[in-house]
């Protein structure tokens, strides 16, 4: 395939072009509209009480005074919810013998997290909320949490439904490892922990449900990512119907994976508008989003790599060990992040030997799930960081020993010892690239000067294949209602410009601006005259929305595809207004032209003029189509994977442990750049967020299973002053699996900034007898791995 | 509850005459008794910046002030920084630079941008990451807003010098 060829030169040719984004004027005059914002007639608002333990079993809850409160319009607990709400359970079947409880909205018997909650308040406004839910007595029997996930694997089970705390375990065996490590002239083995983190998207959850009895209809605002999920997700657990339900997310003030999980609460505030009839909005408060946010990673992984005595990789063996909290997500499950951490192992390496070992486990804390970059930052940490370690061992510089190990560019297409196909990726011209652009062999003579005079600076590597352009076989394969396919309408309007909507959303990363110049250049009419629409289930088709960095690649073919379906129909319609044949015009600049001369024949407007007004002048029997739909999804490969290659350059105190992060360089392959402003911005949010896990972020819990630095001012997130300034370069190989040959960016960043980040700690402490395995790598941490303390 | 305050501030330019329960927050007001929503909240605990605004022109959070302590005051938010073309130059260089992404925490940025660049002190990146350190950004890294506000601060002495010439 691969017709397509974007030539920068032609006019209204933006495939390719930097250009800046038409929605984010309308952010900066603080003119956004964020369902936090909505105001709807008749509005109440929501407030839960929560539960304070991480374990535990109900006695009783008193909501009497609650009720009686001045404002209070209604209190409901889990018997309330659970009688309207068929419950759900986060399983996906095509992950064999996975398991977990059955979730309602409010619990019934038993509280399984701290922060959990038991009570929902629905008053005039939030602040009598509050003040009600103070006034709400629960009493529970506390209960022991199981907290430390390898306690938990062994422990009872904590829910009544489940025979252990086993959510999901599978094993990975290429075979030959055994005799890989006997035959081997070097191995080496490293335990890592990877902390819980989170998304603190800056913009909490924010739901207003609306129901009107009288046509038994939904209208959810809410702040998500994916709304036609949970437009299914509504009909079928509320039981209506589903072209009954409309969900809307417009703003969304950060997402990153988080808000696209059913979440206790926006389902309880759902259930509360069913019951009263009225518009109920709910906004987490910062404090709330720590508690019942998703949380991500929480893994431990032991990693062993056998080399030969020339420093080939020859074996890989993994086991890793990760929590997910009380309950799998619902409805994509927790059980994705440790899949993907076992299967892109080693991904960038030419071995053939793999073995690996999941468990999946629950415990008391709030749920784990998919957020950006789901497993990648873990198998790229594990890999790269044991790579290091054996170039250590063996003497080679980190460029040479992945020199030595990488799958040849020429080689594809490879399937990997882990069953990923990879249909072409470009590691070798990446990690040249990297190697010229940091100047390498500068900064080694640099550090090497900086190390006599007792600076400790430090070079990390990192490696990384990415998955995006994800088919049916990341989710529709297991029985989810996730659909791998995105619809798009395009219109011509009266005056012979374009209205596009599509299903694939915007959380602020570009989604509506690459949208508009796929239409825009593929149609050969202005930018400014092609409007996108996104995040409405009752306008736009159904479709996946954006998730695993599937917007360019698989929205981008939609919108490709519609607008060469819509331009054959204008072409006919201008071919008989002509009396010219369709293949002899074309559209450029707003105009049809003769395609060999350029000469323009009439404008766009006039066609769509003559169309939509004058159709008795066409020829009989003309009816011309001026509105397409055009659904794609994707065939070919399951996934179109890409790579990349990071360095992370820092500078450690090794007297109080601090690491200043100097510099941070990316080369990635997101194959066709539809718009390279947008893809560097995607890679340096992403950088940064991997920076953060590497060095501040971190959920921390006690051993009773409480979170202890559950607010902003106690959880560190990267701040400007903090993060460095990031070099990005591209290599551009296009997948052949569609015309547009676009692939997915924005988990790149995220996907090896860490891995990064270890190397060049453990690099800038080599000789100190020191080696980080555990992010966040805090002073602290480093101070005990020097011994300090 | 009970025992609502009247005050009086400008907001924007405009008088504004309200009656405000005393634990009112002035982010709160703001946002939902005279709908600027523009302002927003992020942590209500003075962390994020998201809430910055103008108090008598200097920055403040709106999330750490109640409403009554701002009578008499004028505030102005990112609507009138907009509204009087204050900021016209920071934002087209916000756009350009692609200094956003979900425009959360952009009108705070905003205000902060527009308080460094009002103080006349020498900006290089380092002292516009230093006023940024206030300023919470989830999705752009920081990098293009250092460079939004870098590329602003040029052109504004480029146009001083031009006037002063």
């Amino acid at each position: 395939m691969n017709a397509f060829a974007g030539s920068i030169d032609r006019p209204n040719s933006y495939i390719g072009r930097s250009v800046s984004r038409p929605n984010a004027k309308r952010l900066l005059e603080g003119r956004g509209r964020y369902v936090t914002d909505l105001v709807l007639p008749r509005m109440l608002h929501a407030a839960f009480v929560r539960s304070p333990y991480a374990h535990g079993k109900i006695v009783s809850i008193d909501i009497e005074e609650a009720k009686a409160l001045s404002g209070v319009r209604a209190v409901f607990t889990g018997e309330d919810l659970a009688s309207i709400c068929a419950p759900w359970t986060g399983t996906l079947e095509h992950f064999t013998n996975m398991k977990s409880p059955p979730q309602v909205p409010l619990p019934l018997e038993k509280v399984m997290w701290s922060g959990q909650p038991v009570v929902l308040i629905i008053a005039d406004s939030r602040a009598v909320a509050e003040d009600a839910a103070e006034l709400v007595i629960v009493d529970i029997e506390e209960l022991p949490a199981l907290a430390d996930p390898v306690d938990a694997m062994s422990a009872a089970a904590m829910s009544k439904e489940l025979a252990d705390n086993i959510c999901f375990a599978t094993k990975l065996d290429s075979g030959g490892v055994e005799e890989a490590f006997d035959a081997a002239d070097t191995a080496v083995e490293q335990s890592f922990i990877f902390g819980r983190h989170t998304a603190v998207t800056l913009e909490p959850r924010a739901i207003v449900a609306d129901y009107d009895p009288s046509e038994n209809r939904l209208t959810a605002h809410h702040a998500t990512q994916t709304p036609y999920q949970f437009q299914d997700v509504y009909s079928r657990h509320y039981g209506i119907p589903e072209a009954n339900v409309r969900v809307i997310a417009p703003d969304i003030g950060g997402s990153f994976g988080m808000k696209l999980h059913v979440y206790h609460e926006e389902m309880a505030v759902v259930g509360a508008s069913i019951l009263l009839g009225r518009p109920i909005k709910y906004v987490a408060d910062r404090m709330e989003s720590f508690v019942s946010d998703i949380h991500a990673r929480d893994h431990r992984v032991t990693g062993r790599l056998a080399l030969d005595r020339d420093g080939r990789i020859t074996a890989m063996d993994v086991d890793d060990v990760t929590a997910i909290g009380a309950f799998s997500s619902y409805p994509r499950t927790s059980a994705v992040e440790g899949n993907q951490v076992i299967r892109l192992m080693g991904a960038p390496y030419d071995f053939s030997s793999y073995r690996a070992n999941l468990s999946v486990v629950f415990q008391n804390k709030v749920q784990t799930s998919q957020y950006r970059a789901v497993g990648h930052p873990i198998a790229c940490a594990v890999t790269e960081c044991l790579v290091d370690a054996a170039a250590r061992e063996l003497s080679l510089d980190p460029f040479e020993i992945r020199e030595r190990n990488l799958i040849p560019d020429s080689s594809y297409p490879r399937t990997s010892p882990t069953g990923y196909q990879f249909e072409k990726l470009s590691h070798q011209v990446c990690l040249a690239r990297l190697k010229s652009m940091m100047n390498y062999d500068a900064l080694r003579v640099e550090q090497a000067g900086l190390r006599e005079k007792g600076i400790l600076r430090g070079i990390g590597i990192a490696l990384f294949v990415e998955i995006t352009n994800p088919s049916p076989a990341f989710y529709g394969v297991g029985g989810a209602r996730i659909s791998a396919q995105d619809g798009a309408i395009l219109k011509l309007t009266p005056s012979g410009e374009v209205h596009c909507s599509i299903s694939v959303t915007e959380q602020g990363q570009g989604t509506e601006t690459i949208i508009g110049q796929i239409v825009a250049d593929q149609l050969g009419i202005d930018r400014e005259k092609v409007r996108v629409m996104t995040g409405d289930t009752d306008t736009t088709p159904h479709g996946g929305a954006t998730w695993a960095c599937r917007g360019a690649g698989i929205g981008g073919e939609t919108a490709l595809q519609a607008a060469r379906k819509l331009k054959a129909n204008l072409l006919a319609v201008a071919g008989l207004i002509l009396q010219a044949q369709p293949g002899e015009l074309d559209i450029r600049a707003d105009w049809i032209v003769e395609t060999v001369t350029g000469q323009q024949r009439i404008s766009l407007a006039e066609v769509a003029r003559v169309a939509f007004f004058r159709s008795d002048t066409l020829p009989p029997e003309t009816q011309a189509q001026l509105s397409v739909v055009h659904h794609y999804a994707p065939q070919g490969y399951p996934f179109a994977f890409t790579n990349g290659a990071q360095s992370c350059l820092v500078e450690v105190d090794a007297e109080t442990g601090f690491v200043k992060i100097l510099k941070h360089w990316v080369v990635e392959d997101c194959g066709r750049i539809i718009n390279p402003l947008l893809v560097d911005e995607q890679v340096r949010g992403g950088v940064v967020q991997g920076l953060g896990a590497a060095f501040f972020e971190e959920c921390l819990y006690n051993e009773e299973g409480q979170l202890t630095n559950g607010s902003l001012a106690d959880y560190l997130v990267p701040m400007a002053c903090e993060m460095p300034d990031i070099e990005i370069s591209h290599v551009e190989t296009p997948t052949r699996d569609t015309e547009l040959g676009a692939k997915g960016c924005g988990e790149a960043g995220t996907a090896a900034a860490s891995a990064a980040a270890m190397n060049a700690v453990n690099d800038a402490l080599v000789g100190h007898g020191a080696v980080l395995t555990q992010i966040p790598m805090t002073p602290t941490r480093i101070l005990k791995a020097l011994g300090t303390i | 509850m009970s025992g609502k305050v009247t005050i009086s501030l400008a907001v924007n330019g405009e008088t504004i005459e309200a009656l405000v329960a005393p634990r009112t927050t002035l982010a709160d007001f703001l946002r939902q008794d005279i709908q600027l929503t523009g302002t927003h909240t992020g942590c209500e605990m003075g962390v994020c910046g998201a809430c910055l605004v103008l108090l008598d022109d200097r920055p403040v959070h709106a999330c750490l002030m109640f409403a009554v302590q701002a009578d008499g005051c004028a505030v102005e938010t990112v609507e009138g920084l907009t509204h009087r073309r204050a900021i016209d130059d920071l934002q087209k260089a916000f756009h350009e630079r692609n200094a956003l992404q979900c425009g959360f925490c952009t009108a705070g940025m905003l205000v902060s941008a527009y308080g460094v660049l009002a103080s006349g002190d020498e900006l290089d990146r380092d002292s516009i990451r230093d006023a940024l350190s206030g300023n919470y950004c989830r999705c752009t890294g920081y990098e293009s807003i250092v460079d939004a506000i870098e590329t602003t601060a040029r052109l504004r002495r480029q146009h001083m010098e031009k006037e002063e010439a």
